[in-house]
């Protein structure tokens, strides 16, 4: 089962085999766009929301055109106007309230939201952004969405009895939105779940926050869900389970040494492996990035393997970004060929029969 | 009614002017976390802060000052981080939270550094009465780290031991002594080891005239592990009252407690504000629970506060200094 997929082959498409090349999400900020933000957070400037917004506008539409230009088949405005991934949500949550910034790890700091009432629907959270980036894009757009174990488990509950309660109610916001990006015209939604790498044995509740999330989700909108920076063989295969087409998995960073964990078991979704290092400020070679890739066609076959970066690169030097994003294209446009014209032996089943061991 | 005496584990969240004025002096990678060698500069911050959080700790009446390890960058690995015989490595996530820690490596001996006892010298001339020291048990200080000297787990608890040991042996003259255990609950220690650590307990709270508290959090100790920790000559067992408190009174119940005991009745991790009226109940519930007439009860958030905002670590803090201020209810209740 290959998902709602083919529609994100580009019509100009060369070869024969189809890798589709996307990205995570989130993309360095241009440092003229940190410095209107400033601005406009300075009372004394002379620079108002009404500036403040063109300036995201201009963010949006430029990083969108660059992901383009580097060949992206599936694209993103690289969250040029959020924040942090649970805060710029709690923001528009009712619900949530801000108390001051709490400590990650040495002077690294995060404005962890309270959920200090009932949450409910405020305002719209995605569907502008989306709109703005499907109108500057010749190329189809994905919507990357925190999802509700994550803006649950990176909160404090002051409210519910439990935290799975709290991701249950946020799972039908979550639900909302995604309905609202849908009648906009959103076809690739990918929810991001990084909370779950951190408490594995919650698992079950993530399945179940998915459940509420799909519900009158129409078949042809291409679900993703992805996962990083954590033990991959305390949750796979039961996420399996999950209703949604695909998996995005960030391994590039520990060297793949937790790929094996996904050949134990048939990985019987599309699988979007991350071939590009986030938090590595140079530049993967075309080659490297090939045999990373080669990787991913041990666990899938072609017509199920995603190529990507392994998380947001926003921490990146922007060139550098740019670099990867450059390589990881024409890596994937190479290996294409190369399955083209027979010279990759592909490892993996297609799914429909598994294949011998040795 | 038994004295209730307030107090905290430490570890307070920066002042958010120190948060930003060391990220500015000390940076945001992990080679920037601090080294036991800063210079004056960011000394003079963490004075400052210090002075901050103390003064907040009195103003607000709390019966025991801590200097609130503001420093400790690695949380409870802290001691070890900053040693010379010590490799700090990756990042590693800290217990089951969303927060990090330089994985410390013992490379050669462990000799006392006087690292803690600096900031306490420093605190002692800001309080009158009733410091507080702060440490990691040897159990759960062993447990954060990765012994790359000492070849077995057993000689490397024991060195751990005489390194604290060595540290509170250079202490000034503090009221408690708080050894934090989080290790026992979250990874606890098997057969044999467990006996091992509640003699490390007893061998670094012997080293001390001060009253020692050892506080377990996030859950409870498993039943064996609690009964040799009773061998152990401290002065009060610490039970997380928010995490588990059924558990936590059925060890107490079953093989009974110190003549003190340490409550952990407000939660340092959810901004949820306890009211005086509340921990009063959770004190009063325990002590009915466990039928006993306890000398002292050191009223106490159930974790480090570091996880918190600094408005809402104030607002516990006073909070818990205003539960030990309620009137006592009537006599023939």
């Amino acid at each position: 089962m290959t998902g709602p997929r083919e529609q994100f082959r580009p019509e100009e498409h060369e070869n024969e085999h189809f890798l589709l090349t996307t990205v995570v999400g989130s993309y360095p900020k241009p440092k003229w766009h940190d410095r209107a933000r400033e601005m406009f957070e300075d009372d004394e400037a002379n620079f108002g929301a009404e500036e403040w917004e063109e300036a995201k506008d201009d963010a949006s539409r430029l990083i969108t055109h660059e992901h383009e230009r580097c060949g992206i088949d599936v694209v993103c405005d690289g969250e040029m106007r959020r924040n942090e991934m649970v805060e710029y949500f709690a923001h528009r949550i009712d619900g949530y309230e801000f108390n001051g910034r709490v400590k990650v790890w040495g002077h690294n700091y995060f404005d962890k939201p309270s959920v200090a009432d009932e949450v409910e629907y405020g305002e719209q959270w995605l569907v502008e952004e989306f709109e703005f980036t499907d109108e500057v894009a010749e190329r189809p757009v994905k919507v990357p969405i925190t999802g509700p174990y994550t803006l649950a488990n990176w909160s404090f509950n002051e409210v519910y009895d439990s935290e799975e309660q709290l991701a249950y109610e946020l799972a039908e916001l979550v639900n909302e939105e995604i309905e609202a990006l849908v009648e906009a015209g959103a076809r690739y939604i990918q929810i991001d779940e990084p909370a779950l790498a951190t408490t594995p044995d919650d698992h079950a509740i993530v399945g179940e926050c998915l459940e509420r999330i799909v519900d009158e989700i129409p078949d042809d909108v291409r679900l993703g869900l992805h996962v990083c920076y954590g033990d991959y063989s305390r949750i796979y295969p039961e996420i399996l389970d999950y209703p949604v087409h695909e998996y995005d998995l960030e391994l590039a960073n520990g060297n793949y040494e937790q790929l094996d964990v996904f050949k134990d078991h048939e990985f019987t979704k599309d699988f979007a492996m991350g071939v590009l290092d986030a938090h590595t400020a140079e530049v993967e070679s075309v080659e490297a990035i090939k045999e990373n890739i080669k990787k991913g066609l041990e666990v899938v076959p072609p017509e199920r393997l995603t190529v990507s970066p392994d998380c947001g690169v926003k921490l990146l030097p922007r060139e550098i970004a740019r670099g990867k994003m450059e390589n990881m294209v024409t890596a994937a446009r190479e290996v294409e060929q190369e399955l083209d014209a027979g010279e990759i032996d592909v490892v993996a089943s297609s799914g429909a029969e598994v294949s011998a061991d040795d | 009614m038994p004295e209730i005496v307030t107090a905290t584990p430490g570890l307070f969240p920066l002042p958010d002017w120190a948060k930003d004025e060391l990220s500015d002096l000390k940076g945001h990678q992990k080679t920037d976390l601090i080294s036991g060698d800063e210079d004056e500069e960011i000394t003079g911050a963490y004075e400052r802060a210090r002075q901050e959080v103390v003064s907040l700790q009195t103003d607000a009446g709390l019966d025991r000052i801590s200097e609130g390890q503001l420093r400790w960058d690695d949380m409870l690995a802290h001691p070890l981080a900053v040693h010379d015989s010590v490799e700090t490595r990756g990042i590693v996530r800290y217990y089951d939270n969303n927060n990090f820690y330089r994985e410390p490596v013992v490379t050669g001996d462990l000799t006392a550094d006087g690292d803690v006892t600096a900031e306490l010298d420093a605190a002692s001339d800001l309080v009158d009465a009733g410091l507080q020291a702060v440490l990691p048990g040897p159990y759960s200080l062993a447990d954060l780290a990765t012994d790359e000297h000492y070849g077995d787990d057993a000689a490397f608890l024991s060195a751990i031991t005489d390194f604290l040991i060595g540290e509170v042996e250079q202490f000034p003259d503090v009221e408690t002594l708080f050894l934090l255990e989080p290790s026992l609950v979250e990874s606890p220690p098997e057969d044999g080891e467990d006996e091992r650590a509640s003699e490390a307990i007893d061998a670094v709270a012997s080293a001390i005239d001060a009253e020692v508290i050892t506080h377990t959090y996030w859950g409870t100790i498993e039943e064996k592990t609690y009964a040799h920790l009773m061998d152990a000559d401290i002065d009060a067992i610490g039970f997380d009252l928010v995490a588990d408190h059924d558990k936590n009174v059925y060890n107490v119940q079953e093989y009974g407690t110190k003549d003190a005991v340490a409550l952990g009745v407000v939660d340092g991790q959810n901004t949820r504000i306890e009211s005086p009226e509340t921990i009063r109940d959770r004190i009063d519930w325990f002590e009915a629970q466990t039928n006993t007439a306890y000398d002292t009860v050191y009223a106490t958030t159930n974790t480090e506060t570091f996880y918190l905002p600094v408005n809402k670590f104030a607002d516990k803090i006073e909070s818990l200094a205003n539960a030990a201020a309620l009137e006592t209810p009537e006599a023939d209740q």
